[in-house]
């Protein structure tokens, strides 16, 4: 009853050609069928943000998405933030820098909910970070320092731009 | 945590869609945001033998005004683009209050309209929000359609006026009255959790400060948005004093709300948010009110 699928996706700017099940998860299909397992599978149930991708420019929980209906859409995963192979986006580095992880199991699905954020809001307040933060959960570090982190990335860009 | 296999259907008309409805009836769950619906099919609590995606759909995404000066809504419109549409602030900025409420900006980026109210959870926003703006669903089937009014449509616990051959398209809110204030409140243990009470408030107030009329709905406190109508009558006609609310909020939490403890709220904790809640939303909705007049 569930016949495959013909999908293509792009993802990172590479387009993806594949053919799914329609139950596939996107979060599973990122992972298993392509190989990028940045994206991290927490709850599987739209609670810890892990696996937070972003769906034609927005952050979207890749664990509620099936693959099928990523077809004809542009994905970004936290393997395409970095600038190259020695070179860490801002966020990541204020990340690094902050102490704003651990573990790490958490970090990918935090950045790629802030990117866009910051994007949006380039001069944060610190009460609109931890709105922005809400939906992500971290088990080790605590909040603190992922705020930190944010704050700081915001105003280094500020100071670049300004 | 991975879905039972389905028949995918994922089609490119309203038409198209609603034939499959007609063939598949309740057999098939519709997806529209499915921020509620695929993770009940992750723990497998359900099981669709067909899933009818709507996101294909052309044309069920809009946000516009009506003729008689109120506001559309399309189903398939993300909550996300409801807290950024200017059209939402000015003509139902009580929506526009609301929104924010609901889970995430992740979640808010897929949910609909449409699905948050076809789903019918009396923890939701949108719902009470709906019934207390005396909204009006449009409601498409194979070969005809049907209006329904909000409070005639939310039936109980996950439970709607709608058959299974129905598809909620659009949603229509009235313009709203002159002097009318708003107040969207709820308490949550956390940001984005589910509220353990929340209330839609609107208060139109006379030219001489008055209350013509008040509007109340809640969340979390019964199996469907519960509205206050005997608090309502109480507030008509008064001047809306501090003491007049009071009056009002003992009249909902004692009579009007059949509240469920659970494990983080009692039912008299219920009782108590919901009498201190309309106490400050009727305050702020009448405040506005004043502004607007």
């Amino acid at each position: 009853m569930s016949t495959v699928r013909d999908i293509a996706v792009t993802v990172n700017g590479r387009r993806y050609e594949r053919a799914v099940e329609p139950r596939l998860l996107l979060s599973d299909f990122l992972r298993r069928d392509l190989g990028l397992t940045g994206t991290h599978v927490g709850c599987e149930h739209g609670v810890c943000g892990a696996c937070t991708v972003l769906f034609d420019g927005e952050p979207v929980r890749s664990c509620l998405l099936l693959a099928v209906q990523a077809d004809g859409h542009e994905l970004a995963t936290v393997e395409g933030l970095a600038p190259g192979p020695d070179r860490l986006h801002p966020l990541q580095e204020a990340f690094w820098e902050c102490h704003a992880l651990q573990c790490g199991f958490c970090t990918p699905g935090f950045l790629m909910t802030l990117v866009p954020f910051l994007e949006e809001n380039p001069d944060p307040s610190e009460d609109e970070i931890r709105h922005a933060l809400s939906g992500n959960l971290c088990r080790c570090t605590g909040y603190q320092h992922i705020v930190d982190a944010v704050l700081r990335a915001a105003e280094k860009a500020r100071a670049e731009a300004g | 945590m991975k879905p039972a296999p389905f028949a995918y259907e994922a089609p490119d008309s309203l038409g198209a869609a609603l034939d499959l409805l007609a063939l598949h009836g309740g057999d098939a769950k519709v997806l529209a945001g499915g921020q509620s619906l695929i993770p009940v099919m992750n723990f497998r609590l359900a099981q669709p033998a067909a899933l009818i995606d709507l996101n294909r759909l052309p044309g069920l995404d809009f946000v516009r005004r009506t003729p008689a000066g109120g506001l559309a809504i399309g189903a398939m419109t993300r909550q996300r683009r409801l807290e950024r549409e200017p059209l939402v602030a000015e003509l139902a900025p009580l929506v526009a209050e609301a929104v924010p409420h609901i889970a995430h900006p992740q979640i808010r980026n897929r949910g609909t309209v449409g699905g948050s109210l076809a789903h019918a959870d009396p923890a939701a926003e949108l719902p009470a929000v709906a019934v207390a703006l005396r909204a009006r669903f449009r409601l498409a089937r194979a070969g005809g359609e049907r209006w329904v009014e909000a409070e005639r449509f939310f039936g109980g616990l996950f439970t709607t006026d709608m058959a299974p051959e129905e598809l909620l398209v659009e949603v229509e809110l009235p313009p709203p009255p002159p002097r009318t204030g708003w107040a969207f409140m709820e308490v949550a243990r956390r940001h984005g959790d589910y509220a353990q009470v929340g209330v839609a408030a609107l208060v139109t107030l006379e030219e001489g400060g008055r209350c013509r009329e008040a509007r109340l709905a809640f969340l979390s406190v019964g199996d469907k948005p519960v509205v206050a109508a005997r608090a309502a009558a109480q507030l008509a006609g008064e001047v809306p004093t501090a003491e007049a609310s009071a009056a009002a909020a003992e009249t909902v939490a004692r009579e009007e709300i059949d509240p469920t403890g659970d494990l983080h709220a009692s039912a008299a904790f219920k009782r108590h948010l919901t009498r201190v809640l309309t106490v400050r939303a009727l305050k702020r909705a009448v405040e506005r009110a004043g502004e607007r007049s």
